[in-house]
């Protein structure tokens, strides 16, 4: 099965306090973390292990800058195949609709069994990959937290629902799936396996390699605009609990007393 | 001014929450908004909440068919297709489903989406100024969105008050002959009901519910103990059990357990939407969290900002020592 994954680099939230910057115009950059987008981690762990048991190949790919390369090799070390990059300045600032536009045209040069994305990343959005499913005109399933292959035109998937069901489908392949967490335990890549990779070449293809025209993407295309960042003022929030950690412990003692949290 | 839309979620013949929800949310679009509620289903199910759904929107498009029967986007997607102009507003709630539907029926509309949006602040002309949130919920941004050609907008559920007049006397019109019902290349097979685990977090009085703060499995432990010495159960979010640290069962969210505690401790839980989500009857909710951005302490009553692997030993000792 021919497996195509697509990851994002993104700022890691588990590592990072994200604050905006003293405009409004984004998130202060200075000293992030960034890695992989953890969802996307879980979909290169999946299509691996396909392909390790019906054979094929599994390619990741990026919309990004030089640094997404970082990326791609990490999830080439984890023991994708391949690695593209898809890096133009005419792609900076596309919204959900250009990156799907992106991959849409990458992907038509190739030929894909499987596409498979995380079910979210940094923006929250979850929009990506049902744009592209729907461009493709290929059937689509989301927070997709099991995979089962019938055979070499159909998979029985399960989603996750509310409640923490999940919903069995029988899906027709070619198909685009987006990836819950916790579907697979990702493999641990250690500095030798980077190292492996290093030197493996990634070719990075812009908007004409693609046949992309250029109006139709980026910020010039986008019909969703990110006008500013906040934090919003939520009420009065918290009554945080100061002192030493003794008269911390003794003052929230007596609030879980009277809140009957202590039987 | 565009139709507006509601998509009606529903189960076992009751509309859900975000069916009154939904309606509020057209109308901060357009105040003057004749929202259109689309339900799609069958029998007498379908009925029920047609009926109980034109109370609160003017205009009702029941679709009734077998294939309808369990709402699969991939069904509904071409059928609303169809159905709906090409410039309309159509709202969906940002849930399970809803996240399956709305990007691809904006491609196939030709129309924007804006995914799991909390405010809408105001309409310049047909430019639509929504709030959203990214990082976990960390930071908020104002998006802007030109509407005039159509639009797909998923709403997160709870974010917009509840319309609960019931001032509307709707009319509920059959579209069912119109609706066309392709064959689905995905098929719904059935829905496998989550185990339920050694201990049932609904029925807690209280609960110490960990998070990733705790950072490694051994750590879970002094959670335990706490536990213990408060006469609480364990829970706990979801990268917990996506680490396979806990069962699924002591998973609190939308895509876990709902739970109603009296007393909720979130330890090193940063308190995502759908984590929230799964937390009702408001608890006194205490966070203990290193980070004073984590969205936690917006909800909770008492915040203690610390690194739960030295504060929780120590609160322990002090429960254990006044017994």
């Amino acid at each position: 099965m021919e497996i195509l994954v697509c990851v994002k680099r993104v700022p890691d939230t588990a590592e990072n306090e994200i604050e905006v910057n003293s405009d409004g115009t984004d998130i202060s950059r200075d000293d992030l973390v960034y890695s992989v987008n953890e969802w996307d981690n879980y979909a290169v762990e999946e299509a691996i292990q396909i392909r390790d048991n019906v054979g094929g190949s599994v390619t990741v790919v990026s919309v990004g800058d030089e640094e997404s390369e970082e990326v791609l090799r990490r999830e080439m070390a984890m023991g994708a195949d391949n690695g593209i990059l898809l890096s133009d300045d005419a792609f900076i600032g596309s919204d959900g609709k250009g990156i799907a536009t992106i991959l849409k045209a990458e992907i038509e040069k190739g030929k894909y069994d499987l596409i498979m994305t995380g079910a979210q990343a940094d923006d929250g959005a979850a929009q990506v990959s049902g744009m592209l499913a729907a461009m493709l005109d290929l059937p689509y399933a989301s927070l997709v937290n099991k995979v089962e292959v019938i055979d070499d035109a159909k998979l029985k998937i399960g989603r996750e629902v509310e409640g923490g069901n999940m919903e069995m489908n029988e899906i027709t392949l070619p198909c685009v799936l987006s990836i819950q967490t916790g579907i697979n335990e990702p493999r641990y890549v250690g500095i030798r396996g980077i190292r492996k990779v290093a030197s493996v070449e990634i070719p990075a293809h812009g908007a004409s390699d693609i046949g992309i025209a250029p109006e139709l993407v980026g910020e010039s295309g986008a019909c969703v605009k990110r006008k500013d960042y906040f934090v919003p003022e939520l009420g009065e929030g918290a009554e945080i609990l100061e002192g030493s950690t003794e008269e911390i412990v003794d003052k929230l003692i007596e609030l879980l007393k009277a809140k009957g949290g202590i039987k | 001014m565009s139709q507006v839309f509601a998509y009606i979620a529903h189960k076992d013949g009751v509309a859900d929450d975000t069916a009154l929800e939904l309606v509020v949310a057209a109308k901060k679009i357009y105040p003057d908004a004749q929202v259109t509620a689309i339900v799609t289903g069958s029998g007498s199910e379908l009925d029920a909440v047609c009926n109980d759904v034109a109370s609160t929107y003017n205009e009702v498009w029941k679709i009734d068919k077998a294939e309808l029967s369990y709402p699969n986007a991939e069904v509904i997607r071409g059928m609303l297709v169809g159905l709906l102009p090409n410039d309309a507003v159509v709202i969906l709630p940002h849930n399970t489903f809803g996240m399956d539907l709305g990007p691809g029926l904006s491609i196939k509309l030709d129309s924007a989406f804006v995914a799991d949006v909390v405010d809408i602040e105001s309409i310049d002309g047909s430019v639509l100024n929504m709030v959203r949130q990214e990082y976990s919920g960390q930071v908020s941004t104002h998006v802007f969105c030109d509407i005039a050609a159509g639009a797909v907008i998923n709403a997160r559920a709870g974010s917009f008050p509840a319309d609960e007049s019931k001032s509307a006397s709707g009319t509920v019109i059959d579209k069912t002959s119109e609706a066309v019902v392709g064959e689905p290349l995905r098929k719904y097979l059935e829905t496998v009901v989550a185990e339920v685990g050694d201990v049932d977090i609904t029925k807690s009085d209280i609960l110490v519910s960990v998070g990733r703060g705790i950072e490694d499995e051994d750590n879970l432990e002094i959670a335990q103990e706490l536990a213990e010495a408060m006469g609480a159960d364990v829970a706990c979010s979801r990268p917990i059990v996506d680490s396979k640290w806990l069962e699924k069962s002591r998973q609190v969210g939308t895509s876990g357990q709902t739970v109603k505690p009296k007393v909720y401790m979130a330890c090193g839980i940063s308190g995502s939407f759908q984590h929230l989500g799964g937390i009702k009857g408001s608890p006194f909710i205490v966070a203990i969290n290193k980070n004073p951005k984590a969205p936690i302490f917006q909800v909770a009553e008492v915040g203690i900002i610390a690194d739960i692997l030295e504060f929780i030993p120590e609160l322990t000792d002090k429960i254990n020592e006044m017994k």
